[in-house]
Order: C-alpha cells, then sequence, then structure tokens
C-alpha cells in the first residue's frame, strides 16, 4: 500500500466499485453456466423451472445426464489420451531444451531460442492448417510412392496430439527453464567429486531439484491440451476430443447437460490449477 | 569430461530442439506457403503463381473481412489494456499481503476452465431467452426479449474476456517491480497524478503492456470460438474464412493464401510493436 499520498475518498470509492464491478464481470459467465446445471428446462436459459439433478444423473431422453451420456464421455477419454501424450511429449523436450538453454553455449543459440518461442505468436489455426497441410502432402506423396495407407498422417488423434505438441513444449521450456536458471551448480560439482559420473549426478541431484517446475509443466500442458480448440479443430478426425464435441453441440443448440459437463470441468482444472500452484511453490 | 562427449551431449540435447521445431514449425509453414502459391487449373493440374492471392485483393468479401479482423482486434486489445489496467494497478500498487494474492488468484481462476465453458456462459447471459434480456424485462427497462447475442458488440465483450488474463498477469508483474518511492518522490515533488501516470508508471509498466497487448492482439485475431459462437453466421472473422476453405469448400490453396495472410498480418503488426516500444521479443515472451 503505497502510503502518504493522499487521496479523496470519492475516488477511493469509486475505485473500489470499479474493481469490485471487475470481478462480478470475471465471474458472471462462470456462476451463469453452473447454475444452468440445476435448472430444469431442456434448455440452458431463462426461465428458471426449478432445481434438478437430471443433468447429471438423468437416464431417459432427453434428459439424458453426463454419466450416462456415451458420446461425451467418450470424448472425455480421448482428450484425456490426447493431454497425456501431449504432457508427456512437452515436458520431456521440454525438459532436453532447458539443459541446452541454461547449460550451454554454442553458435545460433540466440537464433534457436528465437525460433523456440515462435509457437507462441503463431495463431493456432495456422499450426493447425500447416501441420495438416505438410502431413496431408507427406502421406500423398507415400502413398503414391508405396501403394500402402498412411493413416497416422491424415486428420486424427496423431495429429491432435502433434499440433498441440507442437506449441505447449514452448511452455514447457520456459517453466522448466525458469527453475533450472535457480539450481546451484556446486551442489552437481559436488557429486561429481564424490565420484558421481555426469549422468549420475543429473540423476540423482539435478532431475529431483527439477522434478517440481517438470510437474508443474505437465499440469499446465494436461489443462492447455484440454482446452485447446483452434490446433485441434484443424487436425479432429472421427474420434473428437471435448471441445470439439462440446463445440458441435453449442452450435445445434443442447439440453443444459453441457452445462453439466462445464461444471465438472471447472472443478478438475480447478484441482488441477491448485495442484500446480502447489508443486511451484 | 573430454570435448567430443560433451559435444555429443549437446548434440544429443539438441536433437529434440530441431525435430520438434524443424518437422512441426518450419516445414509445415514452407509447405503451407508452396500449398499457397499453386492454382488450381484443372482436375489434379496446379500452376504456380499469385493467384490465390490475387482472388483475395479482388474480391471485397476477402479483404473487408480481414480488415474488419485487424480493425476489431485492435479494437479489443486497446479495451482489454484499459479495463485491465486498473485492476492491475490496484492489485500491485494498493492491496498487500494475503488480499493481495487472493485478488491476483481470483483474477487467474475464470482461465482455467476452457474458452469455450467461457463464450458458453456468455451466450446464456447474452442470448433472447438469457439472463440479460429476463433480468432488464423484470426490471422494467424494455418490454419483450431482446436479442443481445450475434452482434459486434457481443464478440467484442467475449475478446475481452476472454484475454483479460493475459494482459493482467504481465501488468501485475511489471507494475510489482516498480518501487513505491518513486511514486511518493513524484507526488513529494508536487506532480499531479496524470503526470505520475504518464512519467513514471506508464513507463516503468510498459515491458507488459507491450508483451500484454502483443498476447491479447495475437488470440484476439487467431479467435475462431468466440466470433463464431457470439457472432453467429455475420460474424465475418477471418479464421471463419480460413476454416471454410479448408473443411467446407475443401480449397486448401486458397485456405493456405488467407492462413499466410493472416500470419503475415500478425507478424508485422507484434514486430511494429516491439520496434515502436524499443523491445525484443525474446524479452518481452521469454518470461
Amino acid at each position: 500500500m503505497i502510503t502518504g499520498i493522499p487521496q479523496s475518498s470519492t475516488f477511493k470509492w469509486t475505485y473500489r466499485a470499479y474493481i469490485t464491478l471487475f470481478f462480478i464481470y470475471l465471474a458472471l459467465p462462470l456462476v451463469t453456466v453452473c447454475a444452468f446445471a440445476f435448472n430444469d428446462s431442456v434448455f440452458p436459459s431463462m426461465p428458471w423451472d426449478g432445481f434438478t439433478w437430471d443433468w447429471f444423473f438423468g437416464t431417459e431422453t432427453p434428459r439424458i445426464g453426463v454419466f450416462h451420456e456415451r458420446p461425451i464421455l467418450r470424448s472425455i477419454v480421448t482428450s484425456g489420451f490426447v493431454a497425456f501424450w501431449v504432457a508427456s511429449l512437452s515436458v520431456l523436450v521440454g525438459t532436453c531444451n532447458a539443459f541446452l538453454f541454461v547449460r550451454h553455449d554454442f553458435p545460433g543459440k540466440s537464433f534457436l531460442y528465437i525460433l523456440m518461442l515462435l509457437p507462441l505468436i503463431i495463431p493456432g489455426i495456422i499450426l493447425g492448417i500447416s501441420i495438416l497441410v505438410f502431413s496431408s502432402a507427406i502421406a500423398n506423396r507415400l502413398e503414391d510412392a508405396t501403394g500402402l495407407w498412411f493413416d497416422g498422417l491424415r486428420p486424427g488423434l496423431i495429429l491432435v496430439i502433434l499440433g498441440q505438441f507442437s506449441f505447449i513444449t514452448t511452455f514447457a521450456t520456459l517453466v522448466i527453464s525458469a527453475r533450472l536458471q535457480k539450481f546451484d551448480p556446486s551442489l552437481e560439482e559436488a557429486a561429481l567429486n564424490l565420484g558421481a559420473s555426469k549422468w549420475g549426478a543429473i540423476r540423482s541431484i539435478t532431475l529431483p531439484f527439477l522434478f517440481p517446475a517438470m510437474a508443474a509443466a505437465a499440469v499446465v500442458a494436461v489443462l492447455m491440451s484440454f482446452e485447446n480448440f483452434n490446433t485441434t479443430l484443424m487436425l479432429v478426425g472421427s474420434d473428437a476430443p471435448l471441445t470439439v464435441t462440446m463445440f458441435d453441440r453449442l452450435k445445434l443448440g443442447s439440453t443444459p447437460v453441457l452445462n453439466a459437463v462445464s461444471l465438472l470441468l471447472m472443478l478438475a482444472s480447478a484441482a488441477l490449477g491448485l495442484l500446480s500452484l502447489v508443486l511451484r511453490r | 569430461m573430454s570435448k567430443d562427449g560433451s559435444r555429443l551431449g549437446l548434440i544429443l540435447l539438441m536433437a529434440p530442439l530441431l525435430l520438434w521445431l524443424v518437422t512441426l514449425i518450419i516445414l509445415p509453414h514452407i509447405g503451407l506457403f508452396v500449398v499457397s502459391l499453386s492454382e488450381k487449373v484443372g482436375v489434379r493440374t496446379y500452376e504456380t503463381g499469385f493467384g490465390n492471392y490475387a482472388v483475395f485483393f479482388t474480391e471485397p468479401l476477402y479483404w473487408n473481412t480481414f480488415a474488419r479482423t485487424a480493425y476489431m482486434s485492435i479494437m479489443a486489445t486497446a479495451l482489454t489494456l484499459l479495463i485491465g489496467f486498473p485492476v492491475a494497478y490496484y492489485i500491485a500498487k494498493l492491496t498487500r499481503g494475503r488480499s493481495k494474492t487472493t485478488l491476483f488468484l481470483m483474477c487467474l481462476i475464470p482461465f482455467w476452465v476452457s474458452e469455450l465453458v467461457r463464450t458458453f456462459g456468455w451466450m446464456i447471459l447474452l442470448r433472447e431467452t438469457g439472463v440479460l434480456s429476463s433480468f432488464l424485462q423484470y426490471l422494467g427497462v424494455i418490454n419483450g426479449p431482446v436479442e443481445f447475442l450475434y452482434n459486434d458488440f457481443a464478440i467484442m465483450t467475449g475478446l475481452v474476456y476472454t484475454s483479460m488474463l493475459f494482459m493482467v498477469v504481465p501488468l501485475v508483474t511489471t507494475l510489482d517491480s516498480l518501487d513505491d518511492s518513486l511514486i511518493e518522490a513524484g507526488y513529494d515533488l508536487g506532480a499531479s497524478s496524470l503526470s505520475i501516470l504518464r512519467e513514471i508508471i506508464i513507463p516503468h509498466a510498459m515491458p507488459g503492456i507491450v508483451s500484454g497487448c502483443i498476447v491479447v492482439f495475437m488470440l484476439s485475431l487467431g479467435n475462431y470460438l468466440t466470433p463464431i459462437l457470439l457472432g453467429g453466421k455475420d460474424s465475418l472473422w477471418f479464421t471463419g474464412l480460413i476454416y471454410s476453405q479448408f473443411i467446407t469448400r475443401f480449397n486448401w490453396e486458397l485456405g493456405s493464401a488467407f492462413g499466410f495472410l493472416l500470419l503475415g498480418l500478425s507478424s508485422v503488426i507484434v514486430f511494429a510493436a516491439l520496434k515502436l516500444t524499443g523491445q525484443s521479443l525474446g524479452k518481452t515472451m521469454g518470461r
């Protein structure tokens, strides 16, 4: 608090009112989504028709709840599968990148660093179409040359994983590098002096030190992967992840089952987000 | 450790980075550019040329949409900055300890859920049978239901909402590092609040302002969900054109050209912003 600066009380109260309004603005859509998950009406809109659990546990059409809605459950599993691979790959590559950029000096380092940051400023939809175009071109060439099918290079889960990995790795690299920079190299030197091999020292000293950052990066990667829409939309095949399934439903108009899914998503990501904050301590 | 050994280690460490950047970023973008240069002249026959780009410039719908997307994105960025700056200043300078952490975390919470859910929330609020319309009818401000969805105002609300985090976080970080005594010194020397804002606070917050604006602009420009869902069929957003060329019309050549134009626009504006304010990409993004 900056003390010693005189401010009129009108100004103070206007400022506080503005901040309050801002937080209401932030909360409003989320509160609305959650509230309508319990509305006893087949549309997520006014008027309020009373409280119900149907959109979670309902079994009869049109009141099928999330836990009995097969396509949505399947797309959650798909999203989980994608998120697992994206998180594993991006943490692995991100850790290598962190060691490379923090520990090594080599010609062209700053150029490579800028290149590494580029995925942050490429719009997601462009990443999506560029990977789509490129992989289809390779698939066409390979199929013409060999007469075999290369389904992995056609829109589908592999491309979705690669597309999300292509920009989430940048975030993983930044998170892990930040922690590696704080590492005291003398600890590793001590291990080397005590007869540890280079790799042994890294494995028993440096990696455990990095673990919180790697775990936080993994959590962030899972969250980003679950949320991602733009890149995924361009690369998706027949198995749609959750966001794409929900988008298709939204466009057509849907029952409040979507609100129920959203509420569950919020709870899950709040838990994960808290976990990542705890890990980063 | 021998020199050769560390050389080998360096190469091994660099391999994943290069594999990632070359196969998923560089080559696909070169491929995209090559496809954007091929014109379809017959069944499975193509010619190299700038025909797809010519189509863009001769068809008013396309470049109007392009200009509109750029303009709306710049407006959304400016609005986000205007709305977010006082909030960031409040969090960074006027609160302390626990309440500071709480307020900061409260800013982050909405962004742990997907953009789709946030947009869905705005749809429920703004649609004809939605919360806002019912509330205003209840108050007696309007007589019948009013559709607040499917217009530019709705798009703008959604864009500002969706990018707020990316503005507030860098602003709070840079404002936090500003020494309070500098502001107090300004007051002691008799400066007005406005000149302190202009001479001390804004110059200090510049890196945060630039990185926030770049990210928000990029997110708005490349956004697909918010304009399509909140703007409806006539949202005329450039990413919507790209999507329809790729998925509905199956005209990948024109779609690639559109993609490259969007990439060009965003790069030009990002680099212009960096140059004008004397910042570097590594410094603003690599934090």
